[in-house]
């Protein structure tokens, strides 16, 4: 009856308990990092080598599709893949379909220092178009006219007036198509209305629960790379040469997925146990 | 009459856009183009008729004492707060009061919602993931492998050089053949069902958005 107890109370244990081990599990690998391999994937590997390739004063449309719930997995890229662009010498048209991004979008271009470190000029260089609400419809209609769809950049300027738009149309003009995908509107709704039409080079990262929803259209050729979750911006990262906070979050996300691991092996264990004692 | 309008109004857009998308012309690309622009429009017009809706529902809560009328309050407050701030100050950039409140705000409340998912998933991997059935033994060892090749400490555990590649390999093997295979079977049907369901609507078989059955 004491075992029997016992093994009931460890596997109704408090979950307040849980929350503190996990805790534990996640902060500790964090101030004290342990050196783990971190092994580049071909999905990764792709993507980085589609974008080496691009000649200097190529234009690309980024597409900055996260808020702040998915920062934490796809900040590091889109500090990665800004500091990568700008290395290349590359010009951005940057926009979003999430209201939340033009923010943090703005940050990320103050963080990598594409003004002040890499003497890049706004409208010259690079755009910030900022949001449009029309999910497929932005989409599509910039199929038509990017100009038509952004009549003018974040800031209220006139693309018009905007030396870098007078190059961009339509998708025809840029070289390849990248974004930075949380959910929908994201990479999805881009390969079924803009890649699979208009025949755009397509690619990006995306959250870890969305990468195996986008695994298909990678190998299908729709998508040329792909970043998947913290661990394949981490793969990316080291790429590009930048230890940034999702290197710094392996080995707190690899003693995370032990602790599940842990907890899901034990909560069994205990289960199977209480009921071969009620047998 | 009632019914018949908006029918006739759906066909000529849907019609519109298959034969854009299969007749690449520059007559019915630009009759799209302007289709797709009063798309946008109409979609800017939904916020207003979001905003009304939160307001109308929020306002029944604060008026009638409902529990939880003062998150209302705050739910209503915020959102003037966030729109006034957006609206009149156009420029958002560093250090005006937008920015604060989203930096400050917005940005940490909505992490640390998504934060709190990993000790939901903690609680439920110890006490609901339960080996009762074979389905739910293949489910949990999939999930297992895949977690287990999917960061570095499975690779540093049993590498890719190793036998069957390792944990890395065995992840890669799951997401690349039984995990790919279904994703994709699920992406055709859902394809082949929304192409049906939108010659429907175009074709005026399904009603159900116009107000009948």
């Amino acid at each position: 009856m004491a075992q029997r107890s016992l093994l009931q109370r460890l596997e109704y244990v408090d979950r307040r308990i849980l929350f503190l081990i996990l805790a534990a599990a996640i902060v500790v690998p964090l101030v004290h990092p342990l050196p783990l391999p971190i092994a580049v994937t071909p999905m990764v590997r792709d993507l980085y080598d589609e974008i080496e390739k691009l000649p200097e004063h190529a234009i690309v449309l980024v597409s900055v599709d996260y808020d702040p719930t998915g920062k934490p997995e796809l900040e590091p890229f889109h500090i990665a893949l800004t500091e990568h662009l700008m290395r290349k010498n590359v010009r951005m048209v940057i926009m979003t379909l999430w209201s939340p991004a033009p923010p943090l979008t703005e940050a990320v271009l103050a963080r990598v220092g594409v003004e002040t470190k890499y003497g890049k000029k706004r409208g010259v260089d690079f755009v910030h178009l900022g949001f449009k609400e029309g999910r497929q419809i932005v989409m599509t209609s910039m199929g038509s006219s990017i100009r038509a769809t952004f009549p003018t950049d974040r800031d209220g300027i006139p693309v018009d007036q905007i030396p870098l738009m007078k190059e961009v149309k339509n998708y025809s003009d840029v070289a390849m198509l990248l974004d930075i995908s949380a959910g929908s509107p994201g990479i999805k709704e881009y390969v079924q209305v803009v890649q699979s039409r208009y025949g755009v080079k397509l690619g990006g990262a995306c959250t870890a629960v969305s990468g195996p929803d986008y695994v298909p259209y990678y190998k299908s050729g729709q998508l040329f790379g792909l970043a998947a979750g913290m661990k394949g911006v981490a793969e990316y990262e080291k790429l590009v040469g930048l230890e940034g906070t999702a290197t710094a979050g392996m080995s707190a996300q690899s003693a995370a997925h032990l602790l599940l691991i842990f907890f899901i092996l034990f909560g069994n264990v205990m289960y199977f146990l209480r009921r071969r004692g009620e047998k | 009459m009632k019914r018949f309008i908006p029918w006739l109004l759906t066909f000529i857009a849907g019609a519109a856009m298959i034969i854009d998308y299969f007749v690449p012309h520059r007559v019915f690309g630009s009759i799209t183009a302007e289709l797709k622009q009063w798309g946008l429009i109409v979609v800017a017009f939904s916020y207003i008729l979001g905003v009304a809706n939160v307001v109308r529902i929020q306002g029944n809560k604060i008026s009638r004492r409902d529990p939880d009328w003062l998150n209302s309050i705050v739910l209503v407050v915020s959102l003037f707060t966030m729109a006034g701030l957006g609206i009149f100050h156009k420029h958002q950039g560093e250090g005006t009061p937008f920015i604060w409140l989203f930096d400050t705000m917005y940005d940490p409340l909505s992490a640390t919602m998504f934060a709190l998912l990993a000790f939901f998933i903690t609680s439920a991997a110890y006490r609901a993931f339960r080996a009762r059935s074979t389905q739910a033994v293949l489910l949990l060892t999939a999930a297992i492998l895949v977690m287990l090749g999917q960061v570095p400490v499975g690779a540093a555990i049993w590498g890719p050089d190793q036998l069957l590649g390792g944990f890395p390999g065995i992840k890669d093997w799951i997401m690349d053949v039984p995990n790919l295979a279904g994703k994709r079977a699920i992406l055709m049907g859902a394809a082949l069902g929304a192409i049906s369901t939108g010659l429907r609507v175009i074709l005026g078989l399904e009603r159900a958005h116009l107000g009948g059955n």
